[in-house]
């Protein structure tokens, strides 16, 4: 099957580690007779390269988490999976998320692909110490024994500043930063080859942020992984990212390399998004986009920005713009840039 | 730690309350009745032939000490209470002069061990059953297994009890259906008499599980439908923990301590099921020997019954209390 | 209020099966008024004989239609239940609603006595009421002594909703427009709980006619007035089942099962409808 994913692949020799193509994911609910399907990912396609940093931006219930989550294999019903597909390509070998069975895609978590979600509370298991949590995650993956898989964790934690000390401690007894350092930790122990990042730093305060941005930087750049980090915090996008996503009402609506986008951004939503970071020096004041963000229960017809954009046209409301190529590197799905032809 | 004692003292005042307010309660209700408690007794006894004037105002006195209504209504509480501290509830009339206490003690094992072993069997099967069905939530068997359980569960005691009673007496009569252990049976300990005490308890002890395990399922089933929705059990899952694993030390590990909670508030309800079943099984247990009591109107029996079960209750919830935030770090610590 | 009625007909059938069961026996109920035979008379019919087509759940020992026997049993044993949720609904109501909105020493002090309450066994303290009491124990002062017993968890379960409201703007906003504490909690705080109110009657019902039937089973009742767990005591002391009168004791153990079954699926499905939490669950959100 010829992707339209891969034709726009960063480096078409080297296989990309990450291949989500026309991805459709559902939430289907029937409740006292009344049925309906919220498009949370809806057509989204886009490559993620060996080592890259894939940044994934949009506003809170944009349909962000439910991509990742259907990226990494993690819906339960109601969200399903409608169309599409996930492949990631690790160690040379290709997995199909949604075409393996459980106890395989089980074994190729945490050692191939893991997950660093939002720093909550919750996070951490709260009746158990730490131990117990790098111990159920880890240990299976790592195929050690016993005394040097705990050396290996002890030594890792050290690599990140972590005492070893947080192993014997409840996730409540550390503050906020701590414990997300700790949850990096668990994520990145076993040398992963994709780390996902949900809003890793949206709950902690902001030089706590900078510590665990500086963090997954160093991590990245030690293990050569590839992430896709999702914030919504485009200032963070700025600094960690090398490529950006916008998601808006479940769809992508402009990709391209990070300085492009804060640069040259095309499509209107983007640009908005770009125009309300605050500058040194700027004292305009930041307007906000009128209207709320759609809801994906019921969104409008064509493009699902349109009753938004400033420079909507009469096709917007009618058609669906797709994804169209500027440069080789740089995407967009917007009439007024490509033109009134679908 | 300290935070830890501060709770098992708030604890401990709330059972000193509840054992308060029981017997309190027990006090009075015992004595705004219109009928004279002494006059009863005379009369049951003299029933029996005897009707010397001079006894019988002797045997008045007598009673009405032995009852502790000499005095005003305060007196009478205060005398009520020294004793009760004492452990002393006076001598038993239908079984004079053996004193209640001795009596009380005798049945108590039967009741303590049949309410133990059927809370333990029903809270175990409840919640593991009730831990699995939230966990799997697509399973058939599971689903008509709770079905099952949860239609047992709005049903009286009594009545199911008296159901169980009706199919092993009459329709398929393979368990005994009555006692705790045969009529003539050797007392001394063997593995004989602990079958046959085991055989007996079967019957009462099930009717107990097939009311209470509805309610553990039920409630574990729900905690557990809530829990798997939790950030840690998410990212346990992505981490490729076990489902075994995950079920047992992330999902059960943390619904078990409201269970727990409800198990000490329910216990009051537990031990009237538990009563409730040793009347219909004639089980020689606490409750059986209530029955008895106000059939022989047995005054200072049922008085010391039902205090000694308000007291035996409260402390047993107060042990749950204590013991269940252990299995949670964060109240110990807090 | 129609139209949730109408929706959880449709949609669930918990609700659905447990309502027609309530309107069958209501049903019932109903027809007991027109029995042809006053509840306390004995000997009006030949007594023992098996179920047939004049005599559909049988007759007595003591000579009665079984059949309406069960109907006015049924209609006591309802308006016994009824009327024990409905007052202790009201103390629920004003021990939850106060303790939740006043909060503090108010909230500690009633909710140790509620938590008391929760927790002493009230079986003994019947038997002790009725060794007490003997033949003054009658419907009315069973009605008020499980009343008195039976508040305590509902009481909790309102003052936690209760807390939650009192967070609420328009509970600030009648502070400050100077509305009195009574005001506020019967007209602002009141409708909110309601729905629990009427899920946890369910429950009340089973709770107290199953104390009533266990106490009238073993004769800890008045006697003389009908009610499912009397016939049983009358079947045991004519001992019906060693002597092969098995309908006398099949009809109301049936009836008591498939009320308590009726009860138990409104209550169900009316505290999964209330509960966001079980409902957001079914929706999966």
């Amino acid at each position: 099957m010829q992707t339209e994913a891969l034709l726009h692949a960063p480096e078409a020799a080297t296989q990309p580690t990450l291949v989500v193509d026309r991805l459709k994911a559902y939430y289907t609910t029937k409740a006292f007779g009344i049925d309906r399907d919220i498009r949370a990912v809806d057509d989204i396609s886009l490559t993620v390269a060996k080592g890259e940093i894939y940044g994934v931006a949009g506003e809170s219930s944009s349909g962000k988490t439910s991509l990742i989550k259907t990226i990494v294999g993690a819906i339960r019903p109601p969200l399903h999976v409608v169309d599409g597909t996930v492949r990631f390509n690790f160690s040379g070998q290709s997995y199909d998320i949604y075409d393996m069975k459980p106890d395989k895609l089980q074994a190729i978590r945490w050692r191939h692909l893991s997950y660093i979600m939002q720093g909550s509370m919750n996070v951490l298991n709260p009746v158990r110490r730490i131990k117990h949590s790098f111990y159920d995650f880890a240990f299976a993956h790592m195929g050690l024994d016993r005394a040097t898989f705990w050396d290996k964790v002890r030594d890792h934690l050290r690599r990140l500043d972590l005492d070893p000390g947080v192993l014997d401690s409840y996730p409540h007894q550390l503050s906020g930063g701590m414990r997300q350092r700790t949850t990096i930790a668990l994520a990145t122990v076993c040398t992963p080859e994709f780390i996902v990042a949900d809003e890793p730093t949206t709950a902690l305060d902001v030089i706590v942020q900078r510590d665990v941005l500086a963090m997954l930087r160093d991590i990245q750049r030690d293990l050569g992984s590839s992430f896709l980090f999702v914030t919504h915090d485009m200032s963070v996008h700025a600094t960690v990212s090398d490529r950006v996503g916008i998601v808006y009402a479940g769809r992508l609506v402009e990709e391209a390399d990070t300085p492009t986008l804060f640069r040259g951004a095309r499509h209107p939503y983007t640009q908005h998004l770009v125009a309300s970071l605050p500058k040194i020096g700027d004292t305009t004041r930041r307007a906000s986009l009128p209207g709320r963000p759609p809801s994906l229960a019921d969104p409008p017809s064509g493009c699902r920005f349109h009753p938004r954009c400033p420079l909507a046209m009469d096709i917007c409301s009618r058609e669906v713009p797709t994804m169209t190529n500027l440069t080789p590197r740089h995407r967009v799905a917007c009439f007024a840039v490509t033109g009134a032809t679908p | 730690m300290a935070a830890y004692m501060i709770f098992v003292a708030r604890r401990f005042g709330q059972l000193l309350l509840v054992v308060f307010l029981g017997i309190s309660a027990t006090f009075f209700i015992s004595h705004m009745t219109p009928v004279d408690p002494v006059a009863e007794s005379i009369t049951a006894i003299t029933n029996f032939g005897k009707s010397d004037p001079e006894a019988i105002d002797l045997m008045r006195k007598t009673l009405t000490e032995l009852y502790g209504l000499q005095g005003n209504l305060f007196e009478q509480y205060v005398t009520f209470w020294s004793r009760l501290i004492r452990g002393d509830f006076g001598p038993s009339l239908s079984a004079f002069p053996t004193p209640v206490s001795q009596i009380i003690f005798r049945a108590l094992p039967w009741t303590v061990g049949l309410m133990i072993s059927a809370t333990l069997i029903s809270f175990l099967l409840g919640n593991t059953l009730g831990a699995l069905a939230g966990y799997y939530r697509k399973s058939r068997i599971l689903k008509i297994l709770s079905l099952g359980l949860i239609g047992l569960q709005p049903i009286p005691y009594y009545v199911l009890a008296f159901i169980l009673l009706i199919l092993f007496g009459f329709v398929w009569p393979v368990l005994p259906i009555t006692g705790g252990y045969e009529m003539n049976a050797d007392l001394t300990l063997s593995f004989t008499l602990v079958l046959d005490i085991v055989r007996h308890s079967i019957l009462p002890a099930m009717a107990l599980v097939l009311v209470g395990a509805g309610s553990w399922l039920t409630g574990m089933r729900a905690l557990t439908s809530n829990i798997v929705t939790e950030d840690y059990v998410t990212f346990a899952e992505l981490g490729g923990v076990g489902s075994t694993r995950i079920l047992r030390s992330y999902v059960v590990r943390n619904a078990i301590v409201p269970q727990l909670t409800g198990l000490a508030m329910s216990l009051g309800a537990i031990f009237n099921g538990t009563v409730i079943t040793e009347i219909v099984f004639g089980y020689p247990g606490i409750g059986t020997l209530l029955i008895n009591a106000v059939h022989a109107g047995d005054y200072s029996l049922v008085l010391g019954l039902a205090s000694l079960s308000i007291i035996g209750v409260a402390i047993a919830v107060f042990l749950i209390d204590i013991l269940s935030p252990l299995l949670d770090p964060r109240i110990k610590a807090e | 209020m129609f139209t949730i009625i109408r929706d959880l007909i449709r949609y669930n059938i918990e609700f659905a099966i447990g309502l027609a069961i309530l309107l069958l026996l209501i049903g019932a109920v109903i027809l007991s008024f027109f029995s042809p035979y006053p509840a306390a008379d004995i000997y009006v019919v030949p007594p023992d004989m098996p179920p047939d087509a004049e005599f559909w759940f049988g007759t007595t020992s003591r000579g009665q239609d079984n059949f309406w026997q069960l109907v006015i049993a049924l209609r006591n044993t309802f308006a016994f239940g009824l009327a024990v949720a409905f007052l202790s609904r009201i103390l629920s109501l004003v021990v939850g609603l106060t303790a939740g909105y006043a909060g503090g020493r108010v909230d500690r002090v009633l909710m140790a006595i509620n938590d008391s309450i929760m927790v002493i066994p009230h079986f003994p303290i019947l038997v002790l009421f009725y060794f007490v009491l003997k033949d003054e124990m009658n419907w009315l002062m069973l009605v008020l002594i499980l009343s008195a017993l039976g508040w305590s968890y509902d009481a909790r379960l309102i003052r936690s909703i209760a807390m939650s409201l009192r967070t609420r703007p328009f509970t600030t906003q009648s502070v400050y427009s100077g509305m009195s504490m009574r005001k506020i909690l019967v007209e602002e705080h009141l409708p909110y709980v309601m729905p629990i109110v009427f899920a946890t009657t369910m429950n009340n019902m089973i709770w107290s006619i199953g104390m009533e039937i266990t106490l009238s089973v073993l004769g800890f009742t008045d006697v003389d007035t009908p009610t499912m767990g009397q016939i049983i005591y009358w079947a045991n002391s004519h001992s019906a089942l060693i002597s092969g009168i098995w309908w006398w004791v099949a009809a109301p153990v049936v009836a008591i099962i498939v009320l308590f079954i009726g009860l138990f699926l409104l209550s169900m499905s009316m505290n999964e409808y209330i509960d966001p939490r079980s409902r957001l669950n079914r929706m999966g959100s």
